[in-house]
């Protein structure tokens, strides 16, 4: 979706502002909410898409005004209310009021270490071969989708060159929408900063994306 | 609505004026936990127990451990551009967002800085969590766009004939920066190495720190 999250190339956010001695985490709240969008995505049986989609899926004005663990925390529940798992009453009274509905796993203290390890890796076996090698130019479609993309605005419509043929990964696009995962051939593009930016672009730069087959065409 | 969008301080530098919001997101966080724990969805002890592997064991000292080694060790660098999640698992370091790295090195000619303009995708493997400028926008707007200006900001500044090659994290690859050896660094021993290896050298935002700096 062209939501507030494509950031790419946008004006008047002003200067990054590094914090000096960072903490990992700042107040207790954004550890909770942290460790419960992890934890919650075993119960809750969505995908690490669904739940980008969720984050970004707002108005510009209230995705640029939260926080990120905000933005997290609102995906979250969102997330799940959309699958009946608990109720808005049930938040605002801060208890459950109803049964819960069944879920197939829930993280162990025992399983987290192994769970996290494990990760969730998105390359997959395939039949399929890759339509582009190193070295071939290739176009960024001009795609708009009102659902979840990958494929940034900033580079839309503008031709680079196949750096690495990475594997073949979990479609986000389809992966996003429960339509499975369709796994597609994913590639660096590298665009040289003057065909992203014309004249405002450093002739010094050169920016990639990692691109899905179904975003490029030959050029 | 669920009471997370009152709170209009987004780089999270000045938190005196919006105490209560927070306080209305801290308490709505509070109760969705309850809920949860109550209908047996999730275990707080499991939730402890990933909120202490983010604050006490996963961290960039991970990867400093990484890039040190391949400073260190010429097989190990080999191994470790060629395949970098295999090399870096040798170390004990794998899983969550970190499924496929790869690793970037610096060079004379050739600086790497790493972004995600979607989101907040970051190698949590070997850096641990992101800093909060890493997902705000200023830096996801800016990075791709006018890397000289950020790295500015940085307090950071690169030869003109340098070519800035910028790495949009836009897929589930995980970028990895190995920044270029200090001078005056021969025989130190990796974990020495280390020390001068920071997290921003890591992202392509800052410099390994040299050896002056840590007498």
């Amino acid at each position: 979706m062209n939501g507030a999250q494509d950031m790419g190339g946008k004006h008047g956010f002003g200067p990054v502002t590094p914090e000096p001695n960072e903490p990992v985490f700042h107040g207790d709240w954004e550890k909770r909410a942290f460790a419960l969008t992890l934890a919650m995505g075993m119960p809750g049986g969505w995908n690490i898409d669904m739940s980008r989609f969720a984050r970004e899926n707002r108005p510009p004005a209230e995705y640029l005004s939260m926080s990120y663990y905000q933005i997290w925390f609102a995906a979250l529940e969102q997330m799940i209310k959309e699958r009946g798992l608990a109720s808005g009453d049930e938040i605002e009274a801060g208890h459950s009021l109803r049964p819960a509905k069944p879920v197939k796993r829930v993280l162990s203290p025992a399983d987290v270490a192994k769970t996290l390890h494990r990760g969730g890796p998105t390359e997959r076996d395939t039949n399929t071969k890759a339509e582009f090698k190193p070295g071939d130019r290739v176009r960024a479609k001009n795609i708009n989708p009102p659902t979840h993309t990958r494929l940034p605005a900033y580079v839309r419509g503008h031709v680079g060159t196949i750096e690495r043929v990475l594997g073949c990964h979990v479609f986000p696009d389809s992966n996003a929408t429960g339509a499975g995962e369709n796994p597609q051939w994913l590639y660096t593009v590298r665009f040289d900063g003057r065909e992203l930016w014309g004249a405002n672009g450093d002739p010094t730069t050169k920016v990639s994306v990692d691109a899905w087959e179904p975003y490029l065409e030959r050029a | 609505m669920s009471g997370h969008d009152h709170d209009h301080d987004h780089d999270h530098h000045h938190h005196d004026h919006d105490h209560s919001e927070l306080s209305e997101t801290q308490l709505r966080v509070r109760a969705l936990e309850t809920v949860l724990t109550e209908k047996g969805y999730v275990d707080p002890a499991a939730l402890d127990l990933l909120i202490e592997t983010y604050e006490k064991k996963v961290g960039p000292r991970n990867g400093a451990r990484v890039v040190a080694k391949a400073w260190a060790d010429p097989a190990y660098r080999a191994r470790l551009m060629k395949d970098a999640t295999p090399a870096i698992a040798e170390i004990g370091y794998a899983g969550r967002q970190g499924e496929h790295i790869v690793a970037l090195e610096n060079t004379p000619k050739l600086h790497n800085m790493v972004v995600c303009t979607l989101c907040s995708c970051y190698p949590w493997p070997v850096l641990g969590l992101p800093p909060v400028w890493y997902k705000s926008a200023p830096y996801r707007s800016r990075a791709v766009a006018d890397p000289r200006g950020v790295l500015a900001d940085f307090g950071m500044s690169l030869p003109k004939d340098t070519e800035i090659r910028i790495w949009d994290s836009t897929a589930e690859i995980r970028y990895l920066v190995i920044p270029m050896r200090p001078a005056g660094t021969e025989g130190w021993s990796e974990e020495k190495l280390a020390d001068l290896v920071t997290r921003d050298s890591m992202i392509g935002t800052g410099l390994p720190k040299s050896p002056k700096d840590l007498k």
